[in-house]
């Protein structure tokens, strides 16, 4: 078994597919972004809404990735798009709500009600307290639901090579109907380097983005 | 509010289980396991998804509750901070990798899938119990000591049952999960409702696809419900009034 020769010889093609892999990604990523996190900030309004919400979501996350695929595939059809990356990314971005929405959920329930009382006594609107206090204070924790989104969506799109949306999971796909070893281990490590790498890197992030002031507050409370 | 809330809930979920209904006669999957044959064969395909679920996860809650133990000991504990780090790396990996790698390693069958389902279960399982007896307050086992107990009753009387609630917590993670991986063993000829599935999107039959994801949806709530019922059970009721405190 020689998988260093496989990935020499494959160069392009491992570097196409892992391309394909991270678009598809961080696409379905963005799309949860925009739709999670102000949906998880809406609902810090009323926490009876808030718990259906999150119950939903996580409903939604219980479903196995393969049975969610196979669930919209007839819903997908009848816009002509059952097989290839729109499941794909339409599972993927429904899967990763839990994270995203319970995250940016508690963080925000989380703010010190006291800052918000200073945001208050300063004067300051209530979108601006959103803005200025309540969000960079949040920031980390939504980070933090973000990595996790991330990392799952990085497995559920591997899966999704079999109905057609490309990325790594192509080669585990076409290396298990081939029982060509070589290619089953190189996608299988490929995939495993990605998620631990977008994992680290998300790390890192999380701790970059904290603001100073955040940082210093918690030291001081140690 | 709060009431019309609940209600207009209520209604949605009923307004979606009658369109899926409609979808389901639609699409042909009433029909489909309308057929003496194929109902038998779908109840055999549940029974065997059920089976490699039942029996890896055995194994993994047992081996994961006695990992979680050893690593929590005075004499292990400094090697838990590393064990954590190990156990979250391997939960980064995706789980179609896992059962991919076992295949190359161990072949096709129906041993490998459960090979495969076992390790990735036990990472959670594992997790969450190291994570759970951590947390339990060092002042709650100062007072236990103070009583006389020993190791073994302090480990049974104090710390298991303070950590239930994380311990639980993981074992339904990797029982959804698993659930859940367990439709891809197909892949790697252990049978499961994968066999439903996967032929289905090969051959473009949402009936026969629907056959396979439906009732394997259904065992991954079924499952979560059942846990979220047995943990009344299993967590001492003094540690839910305080929880409920809160």
């Amino acid at each position: 078994m020689d998988v260093w020769q496989f990935l020499a010889d494959n160069k392009k093609r491992c570097l196409a597919l892992t391309w394909e892999h991270i678009w598809i990604v961080s696409l379905a990523l963005f799309i949860a972004i925009l739709i999670g996190v102000p949906i998880g900030i809406v609902i810090t309004r009323n926490k009876k809404v808030a718990q259906s919400v999150i119950n939903t979501a996580n409903v939604l996350i219980t479903i196995p990735s393969i049975a969610l695929f196979g669930i919209l595939l007839p819903i997908l059809s009848l816009i002509g798009h059952g097989l290839g990356k729109v499941p794909a990314i339409t599972a993927l971005v429904l899967y990763s709500q839990l994270p995203i929405i319970r995250n940016t959920y508690t963080a925000i329930q989380n703010v010190p009600s006291e800052l918000v009382e200073a945001g208050r006594g300063l004067g300051m609107s209530r979108w601006r307290r959103l803005k200025e206090v309540e969000i960079p204070l949040a920031i980390p924790v939504i980070i933090a639901g973000l990595r996790t989104a991330a990392v799952m969506n990085i497995g559920i799109a591997a899966i999704a090579a079999y109905i057609g949306a490309g990325g790594l999971g192509v080669f585990i796909q076409e290396g298990i109907s081939r029982v060509h070893q070589e290619m089953i281990v190189a996608g299988a490590i490929l995939v495993s380097l990605l998620a631990i790498l977008v994992d680290g890197t998300m790390a890192l992030l999380e701790r970059l983005i904290t603001p100073k002031g955040v940082k210093i507050g918690r030291k001081q409370n140690q | 509010m709060n009431k019309a809330v609940s209600k207009s809930w209520r209604f949605l979920t009923a307004i979606i289980l009658i369109f899926s209904g409609i979808a389901l006669e639609r699409i042909g999957t009433i029909e489909y396991l309308s057929d003496p044959f194929e109902l038998k064969y779908t109840f055999s395909l549940v029974l065997q998804h059920i089976w490699m679920v039942a029996a890896s996860m055995a194994i993994a809650t047992t081996l994961g509750l006695l990992i979680g133990i050893i690593f929590t000991r005075p004499g292990f504990k400094r090697f838990s901070g590393l064990m954590m780090y190990i156990v979250g790396l391997g939960q980064t990996i995706p789980s179609l990798a896992v059962i991919a790698l076992s295949m190359s390693v161990l072949g096709v069958g129906y041993q490998t899938a459960i090979f495969a389902l076992f390790v990735y279960s036990i990472l959670p399982i594992a997790r969450n119990t190291l994570a759970g007896i951590n947390s339990v307050p060092k002042w709650i086992i100062d007072a236990a000591r103070g009583m006389g107990m020993s190791n073994f009753r302090i480990l049974f009387d104090v710390e298991l049952p303070n950590a239930m609630k994380v311990i639980l917590t993981g074992f339904r993670i990797a029982l959804v999960i698993n659930i859940g991986t367990a439709a891809l063993a197909f892949l790697i000829g252990a049978g499961g409702l994968g066999e439903h599935i996967f032929p289905g999107i090969d051959l473009m039959r949402p009936d026969k696809l629907l056959a396979g994801a439906i009732p394997t949806t259904l065992l991954a709530l079924l499952a979560d419900y059942m846990v979220k019922i047995c943990s009344l059970f299993l967590i001492p009721k003094g540690i839910r009034l305080k929880e409920e405190e809160k």
